[in-house]
């Protein structure tokens, strides 16, 4: 068993100011194998990666291939140890043919020969069975081909690993079908692959082993056949099963006055995103949820609310009203928040201070010629400081400064301030410490109490269980389950998100 | 941890040199001692006489203050547009031209050499306001729909507009002989300070109302700064950053306004030529990012005001016309590769290994 | 499968069927001069030096970046040729040189900033051209027309062509011909056809435009790609610089004026696309072409004067940046 890893790492550790993103993790590759590297958001996945190929370099550790010790502190050093990554986006060159794909920047030679290049790649696609021809511009490719092309690419550059870093997230099922159709036949050519993914049915399809990180450590090692589904869900949310049930269950349920009007009603919403087509309902004072992993589609679902995204179908309704959501501002004109999952890029404003990060909404609502007065704008800010204990010099600083919790904090002042009736909050807790979750926890439940509908979403599902009291699971961009009551316990969410499994 | 250990004085140092404003100022204080080490003469102001006969204020001083105007006016623009589309407009020189070209054509109906107006002088001004808003509309809509980079897109005014100017007048040189027409660039009788000073004054009092009484400063910073936070907080980004070539349009009609009332003519390649890179240069002066984000109008004003200084300074020192743009040249130069991200942050690190050599 | 065109071919056809059109309108409704062999050939005459830059500014629009400095530096070339040529009784093989070296040293200095110090080009390559419009008066600030003998040699060299010519009213047979810098010119553009064709730095200039962080990740070194393409476009601004003083023989401030523009122009004319990634030197020597044939239509119109030509040359910039966007849209939509 031992002779036939090719990959192995030992201890690796990766540090960035202010987090440990890798301590001690380790991994170990087989010839011949495809292995999935499982972990949520934050786990550390992305981090090994690119420390194994080079983009970051590790702090601590030692990579061993084919049992040498290897230093890879480049994309090319990776190259050259026989390590190639096809990425989610394509990092190939759209405006090229896809032959020049392939062989680009490969060789020290001064010229090409357009010939042996298109020999040479034909050769290589027909073995694979790739339908593209070489002369083909790239761009005029199917996203599923393209991601093909590139693992032709590293294929033909004698690569021994191939990671695979989410190439199925844009894909169709008959696309990811051939794509696994190409991963099998590597395969048996004996190249280990590393398959990174968010999707449960695919690892379970063609994955042989499993690999877990947690919190940027290493959980585990298993052979597909040991590790049921649930477990392997439990293993990334990190709770062993038989502690589940004592966790919670103190006042919950029940408190929902199940006749309560819904405030926002939706049927077949569907987005631009790709959300397939779902109904949902929220009644006044509910605190609900979207659930599911990464990159099931609960941020999508709940951007489509929002109007976000191009909204491509269904109807909306509000207080029993049919309404018109197909920008952001018809939401907010409808009294709808939106905290964006991505703090950095949808979210905060940077080089602006808290206090106009805060007024921002309110003023956009209240138009370009009916400024918020001076000094009403720092009594907001001021108050909202207060309220909510963000922590920043003052109300003029830029609000990049802050930490994350407090970013976090100035952008749910942002919506209270526009005083909404209907507050969507996608992850408002992730990179941010314990105490200042615990307080924005704390908000949600108050914010119900005074009527207020709100849907959470969280990556931590312990968290999801104290504020939620109607959970919607997601799986493969489908809502598959919804739990309210009894139903809301980690088990059950689990076996829910794990899915398809016949015990 | 080095901070506290700061006296209070030096705090309050660093308070003012990190202010953006204090750039611009700098370099004013700079220039002024300069001259006045060289030649303290140079800050002289007379009184003379004005073309009309009225006793009027004159030296290097009232000059830089007149000869600013334009410039003042469009940094104003230049940095809005900068701000929100993260580029600039190399067209405003071309536009001033046929703006100006418009007043004229106006005033002038067809002949060359009119004897009375053929139109009041706030028609003939509202008709270029239009117009220049037009062109300003044209490369917002080339910049904010079709996502063209900003100086791509004005390159086709910039390429054309000296030419459609010429052309709205024929080819010709009409020239005003009302002398009305000659206050707005020269002097209003019995005023002894050069009116362009005074029109670049309220037209800086207009921009405060605006800033103070529209929150379009708040709106274009968060453009700039994130595009895509500012659409999903119900910003439509399109619009802001056309509506900032809009404005910048406006901004040149009133300069090209300026501009042809000084000679009461026009020509057509030499009006407000290179204005665009001073322009250019007065936003970047004022420590604004040419990248687009945060901008201060007031820096921009200064920076507008440090290089009409420069060029003053310069030619003084008897350097010609023509070989000017090489010194600003260099100027733009030096500022941008301190400003560029990779020499900031080499520049940081140097400061860094300095501190922690210090420390050891 | 349909087999598709690249996009580089595809704009390379659509410009020179738009030349060929645009010339055969020419012949059949303005006629007379348009026949004559020798009208051909002075659209390579008049030229040759705008073929030479607008190659450069192909190569660098083709990476994705622009280069507005290179006029002012035909200009300053021409100048300084002028001024060593006359006041300083050099000869011409000197003055060659110094052409060459004043291209190289505004391409290095300019890649520099722009590749390795990451600084937008636009704003670099503006602060360049006014630095070599103002160094131009600074040099001489009066044109003047070059006395050297060994350069007038040099500049009334023609190049007959056998076979083809035209008989003028006596019915005597003036054969046509070509000068000197169109020699040159059409070296350039096979070199750099060869180059951008079959070379790797040729090929890294593609894929740089087409997505620089791909290109990256495939390999390939993005700064030095860049670096190189704002260097060879600077040499051949000096190239062109003594091309054009070959042409006109005298040195002035006012040389090649917007002649940036008109590389530009012939570029996107010529199939390369603003946001790079595409582009091919035969469509810019057609871009050139189409705008010479403009221009001449133009004054064969009767609107003889500058500005006609500077408002039909924008429109065409506007023409073509749409017919970019409308074919490229039409295509990408159709492969999905």
């Amino acid at each position: 068993m031992q002779d036939d890893v090719i990959l192995r790492l030992e201890g690796i550790c990766k540090e960035f100011p202010g987090v440990k993103a890798l301590s001690n993790v380790q991994f170990t590759l087989h010839k011949g194998e495809i292995h999935a590297l499982m972990g949520e958001n934050g786990a550390g996945k992305s981090t090994l990666i690119k420390v194994l190929t080079g983009v970051y370099q590790k702090d601590a550790g030692s990579i061993y291939m084919d049992g040498a010790p290897v230093t890879i502190n480049s994309t090319q050093d990776a190259q050259k140890s026989g390590i190639s990554t096809v990425y989610q986006e394509i990092t190939l060159c759209p405006n090229l043919t896809v032959a020049e794909n392939m062989y680009i920047g490969r060789t020290n030679e001064m010229t090409t020969s357009w010939k042996k290049m298109n020999a040479g790649a034909k050769q290589l696609l027909d073995s694979l069975q790739i339908p593209a021809s070489p002369t083909q511009q790239l761009s005029d490719c199917s996203i599923a081909v393209q991601q093909m092309v590139a693992i032709a690419r590293a294929v033909d550059m004698d690569c021994k690993v191939l990671i695979l870093d989410e190439p199925t997230s844009s894909l169709d099922e008959r696309e990811v079908e051939k794509l696994f159709k190409l991963m099998t036949d590597l395969k048996s050519r004996g190249v280990g692959i590393i398959f990174v993914t968010h999707f449960l049915d695919q690892v379970y399809s063609v994955c042989d082993r499993i690999t877990v990180l947690r919190d940027g450590t290493f959980v585990g090692d298993y052979l597909i056949s040991e590790l049921p589904r649930v477990q392997l869900v439990s293993k990334m949310m990190g709770k062993e099963l038989d502690s589940f049930e004592d966790i919670k269950q103190e006042e919950i349920a029940d408190t929902i006055d199940r006749r309560s009007e819904p405030v926002f009603e939706a049927t077949g919403l569907s987005s631009a995103a790709g959300v397939n087509p779902y109904d949902f309902t929220i009644r006044k004072g509910e605190v609900n949820g979207f659930t599911g992993l990464l990159g099931s589609g609960r941020s999508e679902s709940v951007r489509a609310i929002y109007g976000a995204d191009k909204v491509t179908g269904g109807r909306v309704m509000m207080d029993g009203k049919e309404v018109k959501i197909k920008k952001p501002i018809d939401a907010m004109k409808q009294g709808i928040g939106y905290l964006p999952e991505d703090r950095k890029h949808d979210g905060i404003i940077g080089d602006l201070s808290v206090k106009d990060n805060i007024i921002l909404a309110l003023q956009v609502m209240k138009g370009m010629f009916r400024p918020i007065s001076k000094a009403d704008a720092e009594k907001f800010a001021d108050e909202y400081i207060k309220l909510l204990g963000i922590k920043t010099a003052s109300a003029e600083t830029p609000i990049k400064s802050l930490s994350g919790g407090n970013q976090q904090k100035c952008i749910l002042a942002r919506w209270l301030l526009t005083n909404p009736v209907y507050l969507i909050l996608d992850e408002p807790t992730r990179g941010i410490d314990v105490g200042t979750k615990l307080e924005i926890q704390k908000l949600v439940l108050k914010l119900a109490s005074e009527g207020k509908s709100v849907t959470f979403i969280s990556s931590e599902i312990d968290e999801m269980l104290h504020v939620c009291k109607r959970l919607i699971v997601m799986r493969d961009r489908h809502v598959v389950g919804e739990l309210t009551g009894g139903d809301l316990t980690q088990t059950k969410i689990m076996s829910t998100i794990a899915g398809g499994e016949k015990k | 941890m080095a901070q506290n250990s700061l006296s209070k004085d030096q705090n309050f140092f660093l308070k003012i040199i990190k202010k953006q404003i204090f750039i611009p100022i700098a370099a004013l204080l700079v220039l002024m001692l300069f001259n006045l080490i060289a030649d303290p003469s140079f800050f002289r102001v007379e009184l003379g006489t004005s073309s009309l006969g009225y006793p009027v204020l004159k030296g290097n001083l009232i000059t830089i203050l007149d000869n600013a105007s334009e410039l003042v006016i469009l940094s104003i623009g230049m940095t809005l547009v900068t701000s929100a589309s993260g580029g600039q407009d190399i067209s405003v020189g071309a536009a001033i031209a046929l703006a100006g070209s418009v007043v004229l054509r106006v005033l002038c109906g067809t002949e060359t050499r009119p004897d009375h107006l053929h139109a009041p002088i706030i028609v003939a001004f509202l008709i270029c306001c239009i117009v220049a808003m037009l062109f300003g509309a044209f490369n917002g809509v080339l910049v904010a729909y079709f996502k063209l980079q900003p100086m791509v897109a004005t390159l086709i005014l910039f390429t054309a507009g000296r030419s459609i100017a010429a052309w709205i007048n024929n080819n010709q040189l009409p020239i005003i002989s009302e002398p009305k027409f000659g206050y707005f660039g020269n002097f209003f009788p019995g005023i002894a300070i050069p009116s362009p000073i005074f029109i670049a004054i309220l037209f800086m009092i207009i921009t405060a109302l605006i800033m103070r009484f529209t929150k379009l400063s708040l709106f274009t910073q968060a453009v700039g700064i994130n595009a895509e936070s500012s659409r999903l907080n119900g910003i439509n980004p399109q619009f802001i950053k056309f509506i900032t070539y809009v404005i910048l349009g406006f901004c040149v009609a009133v300069a090209g306004f300026i501009k042809v009332s000084r000679l009461s003519t026009i020509n057509y390649s030499v009006i407000a030529k290179d204005i665009e890179m001073d322009a250019i240069l007065a936003v970047a002066l004022g420590g604004n990012a040419l990248s687009g984000g945060k901008f201060s109008i007031s820096s921009s004003i200064i920076g507008a005001y440090v290089i009409q200084f420069l060029t003053i300074t310069l030619y003084k020192f008897e350097v010609p016309a023509a070989a000017l743009p090489a010194y600003k040249a260099i100027v733009v130069i030096i500022l941008v590769v301190l400003s560029a991200p990779v020499v900031r942050k080499k520049l940081a690190d140097m400061k860094k290994n300095f501190a922690a050599k210090e420390a050891n | 499968m349909k087999k598709k065109l690249t996009d580089s071919n595809l704009l390379l056809i659509i410009t020179v069927a738009v030349f060929i059109l645009m010339y055969s309108c020419a012949v059949t409704m303005l006629g007379g001069g348009f026949t004559k062999s020798q009208t051909f050939l002075n659209i390579f005459n008049e030229n040759a030096a705008l073929i030479i830059i607008s190659c450069g500014m192909s190569l660098v629009m083709i990476t994705g970046g622009i280069d507005i400095s290179v006029g002012a530096v035909t200009s300053l070339v021409c100048m300084c040729c002028a001024v060593h040529l006359d006041f300083n009784g050099g000869n011409v093989f000197t003055a060659i040189l110094i052409a060459l070296g004043i291209g190289l040293l505004f391409g290095l200095v300019q890649g520099v900033l722009i590749a390795y110090l990451e600084v937008q080009p636009f704003i670099v390559t503006l602060a360049g051209m006014f630095f070599a419009r103002g160094l131009t008066t600074i040099v001489n600030s009066t044109q003047f027309n070059v006395e050297n003998e060994q350069f007038k040699a040099l500049k009334d060299t023609r190049i007959l062509i056998p076979g083809i010519g035209s008989y003028n009213k006596k019915g005597i047979f003036i054969p046509a011909y070509i000068e000197i810098g169109v020699v040159v010119a059409l070296l350039t553009v096979a070199v750099l056809f060869i180059l951008l064709k079959w070379f790797r730095l040729g090929r890294s200039f593609y894929a740089v435009g087409g997505n620089a962080q791909s290109a990256n990740m495939l390999g390939i070194n993005v700064k030095r790609t860049k670096f190189f393409a704002y260097l060879i476009c600077g040499f051949l601004a000096g190239v062109g610089g003594f091309v054009y003083f070959l042409h006109v023989g005298s040195g002035s401030p006012s040389h090649a004026s917007g002649a940036e523009m008109n590389a530009i122009a012939s570029s996107i004319i010529g199939g390369t696309m603003l946001t790079g990634g595409s582009g091919n030197i035969i469509g810019t020597l057609f871009g050139v072409m189409s705008l010479s044939t403009i221009k001449n239509i133009v004054a064969s119109l009767g609107l003889d004067d500058a500005w006609w030509t500077n408002i039909t040359v924008a429109a065409m910039i506007c023409i073509f940046i749409v017919i970019q966007s409308v074919v490229l849209s039409r295509k990408n939509k159709s492969s999905h």
